[in-house]
């Protein structure tokens, strides 16, 4: 098992193996149109050990909406596979934004999300 | 009847509204509201690492704080904080180990066993429809379209209704003497946290759900979280500079609804 | 160790052993850390002002024997205790947010606006354990994020600005520049203004007391005294 595979299923609890590509997290995901890999393209490229995705703009755009997991055919929860690979550079110490250039007078609970996604 | 009542940061202040709102009504069918003594950030959005036990911290913490307060039901209006309090109290009914380590490391708490239920209003507000219809003074006689979000309704296990097809707040309008109109995305993400890092997505997000909502014969739109009522409201503004014919719609809180029907006077 | 008393005969002085930055000291108990830093043959350029818990200069972490606690504390008014492994923490390098008093306003995003890294805080309770003052740091973070200025000036009133709460938060919070700003708001804007102050301020800036002022100037101590022990004294006002 590749490094990046075993991290995200440690972090994730999630079995990506179950995964069958069918596509179906991809269809109802509200964010598509904003990533680059489309949720299922994310799993696939973990399990081949691609560390591309930590970089790519999909785990980042993720919302945590819940809605590809309620919908996977397999019960995989796609929601946490992001989270893994979000955490694999914070936990680094490398914060994804900068809190300081975050516009100013949203409301706190944005902040606090915001903090929680994107900095480490 | 009281019950325990966690605000959050944001009924605090862009939300004031909801919280002013939500209290008068409640009060109205009989139900006092009663603000935690001393409560927390619960840290938004729950921490989905399966060892991220710190981000649940102010969670737990919270729930000890209305068990102390002598509450069995802690209500929690934001959708968002409902969400997180609800999993961290799920986690705390069913991970000895995660909950060992918790009770561990907070040692100036007492333990914490999960015992709290956390509940949204609108499953207060269910089991109330009958008196909420014989407290309606001014029928509200609009069309409006129930937005859910994704945070009351998923993950499943923290659903406070069917998922994929809610209809609390639909009883309620109804209830409250407007019409509802069908509405496909009301459960769908409006780019939630996105606004403070990338906000095309929460434009667009909007741009779609709004229009949705129109197309569909809404005069406005119903929500209960306040990032989605920012997202939704206050983003308009962004999509009408990408889509100039773009017309927008209101966005009210459900309790907003309730007062305005109930006829009760909001100051300010 | 033992040394003479004044009567010539041998008196035994209670000693303890602590350890500074590793490496093992015998001093007299009783001492503060800090006199038995002194007494070791540490001399303080930096980390020590008012030898009295007030100016937060000197704050110091320890471990003791057998207990896990990492305990942060004043050195000037914690007394060593045998087994204590410890070292000073004089200054905790903190950004502090440049703001013009005049020009920003109290409202329910001005410390977050500030001070985002507020948003950050898990509500771990580290600060709140580390702070010499007893405050409740946590508590005056939480009120500052959700905009309760006059709670996060009330509940921060006493710090003493000594840098420990932010040395273990995991938030890398500086709190006590955000309670600073806290009560810069509140003493500003938001806190009744006192009654009298303004008009006498305006006396004095109308030279009302300039005579009386000279008068006094040319005063001895003596006179000075009568004077200050005769002095009227206002009731307190509710
Ligand atoms: S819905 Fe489930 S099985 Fe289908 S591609 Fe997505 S993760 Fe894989
Ligand atoms: S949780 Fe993330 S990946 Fe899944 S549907 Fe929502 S936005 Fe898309
Ligand atoms: S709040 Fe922080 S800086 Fe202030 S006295 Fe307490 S520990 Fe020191
Ligand atoms: S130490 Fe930091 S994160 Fe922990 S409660 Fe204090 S401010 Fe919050
Ligand atoms: S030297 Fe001033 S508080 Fe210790």
């Amino acid at each position: 098992m590749n490094w990046l595979l075993s991290k995200v299923e440690e972090l994730s609890g999630e079995n990506l193996y179950a995964c069958y590509q069918c596509g179906k997290c991809s269809a109802g995901c509200p964010m598509v149109e904003e990533m680059d890999l489309l949720p299922n393209q994310v799993i696939l490229l973990v399990k081949l050990g691609d560390e591309s995705v930590v970089e790519a703009k999909s785990p980042w755009v993720c919302a945590q909406c819940y809605q590809c997991g309620v919908r996977c055919p397999r019960e995989v929860d796609i929601a946490k596979i992001m989270e893994a690979i979000r955490l694999i550079k914070l936990r680094k110490n490398i914060d994804h934004i900068k809190l300081e250039n975050v516009e100013k007078n949203l409301p706190q609970i944005a902040i606090v999300s915001a903090t929680r996604k994107y900095t480490g | 009847m009281e019950m325990g009542y966690y605000p959050g940061c944001t009924l605090k202040t862009n939300a004031k509204v909801f919280e002013d709102s939500l209290l008068k009504a409640f009060e109205k069918i009989g139900i006092k509201l009663k603000e935690l003594n001393k409560w927390y950030c619960c840290g938004t959005v729950y921490s989905l690492a399966t060892d991220n036990l710190m981000y649940r911290l102010a969670a737990i913490r919270n729930l000890i704080r209305a068990k102390e307060d002598g509450h069995e039901k802690l209500v929690a209006p934001c959708s968002i904080c409902y969400n997180t309090l609800k999993q961290a109290n799920l986690m705390a009914k069913s991970d000895e180990e995660a909950m060992s380590k918790i009770n561990a490391f907070m040692d100036e708490e007492p333990d914490y066993d999960g015992s709290v239920s956390v509940i949204h209003p609108l499953e207060v507000i269910e089991a109330k429809l009958q008196e909420i219809k014989a407290a309606v003074k001014k029928p509200l006689g609009k069309k409006y379209a129930a937005y859910y979000g994704c945070l009351l309704l998923r993950p499943k296990e923290i659903a406070i209704d069917e998922h994929e097809n809610p209809s609390i707040m639909e009883r309620l309008i109804e209830a409250l003497g407007g019409s509802v109109v069908n509405f496909p995305l009301k459960n769908e993400c409006c780019g939630s946290y996105n606004v403070a890092s990338n906000k095309e997505a929460v434009i667009d997000a909007n741009y779609r759900i709004i229009t949705n909502a129109r197309r569909n014969g809404a005069d406005a739109i119903v929500t209960s979280c306040p990032l989605c009522h920012f997202n939704l409201k206050e983003m308009q503004k962004e999509v009408k500079k990408v889509h100039p014919e773009f017309a927008g719609l209101p966005v009210y809180y459900f309790s907003e609804l309730m007062v305005e029907a109930f006829g009760i006077e909001m100051e300010g | 160790m033992a040394r003479k008393s004044k009567k010539g005969e041998k008196q035994e002085m209670e000693m303890v052993r602590i350890y500074i930055m590793g490496k093992e000291y015998k001093v007299p108990a009783g001492l503060t850390i800090m006199k038995a830093m002194e007494y070791a043959g540490y001399r303080y350029i930096r980390g020590a002002g008012c030898r009295a818990g007030f100016c937060g200069a000197c704050a110091t972490v320890y471990r003791k024997e057998g207990d896990y606690k990492l305990h942060a504390d004043l050195a000037c008014q914690t007394t060593v205790e045998d087994g204590m492994w410890l070292v000073q923490l004089p200054f905790t390098p903190a950004n502090k947010a440049i703001y013009d008093m005049d020009k920003i306003e109290a409202d329910d995003k001005t410390l977050v606006n500030f001070y985002p890294e507020i948003a950050r805080c898990v509500s771990c309770n580290t600060c709140t354990k580390a702070c010499p003052q007893e405050l409740d740091v946590m508590d005056y973070i939480q009120a500052s994020l959700r905009g309760d200025i006059a709670k996060a000036a009330e509940l921060s009133f006493d710090c003493i600005q000594c840098g420990l709460c932010a040395m273990r938060c995991p938030a890398e919070i500086a709190h006590y520049h955000v309670a600073q700003l806290a009560r810069r708001l509140y003493g500003k804007y938001i806190a009744p203004k006192a009654r009298h102050l303004e008009e006498r301020v305006k006396e004095i800036e109308e030279g009302k007391f300039d005579e009386e002022m000279k008068k006094m100037m040319k005063m001895s101590v003596t006179q000075l005294r009568k004077l200050y022990n005769a002095r009227d004294i206002e009731p307190e006002e509710d």
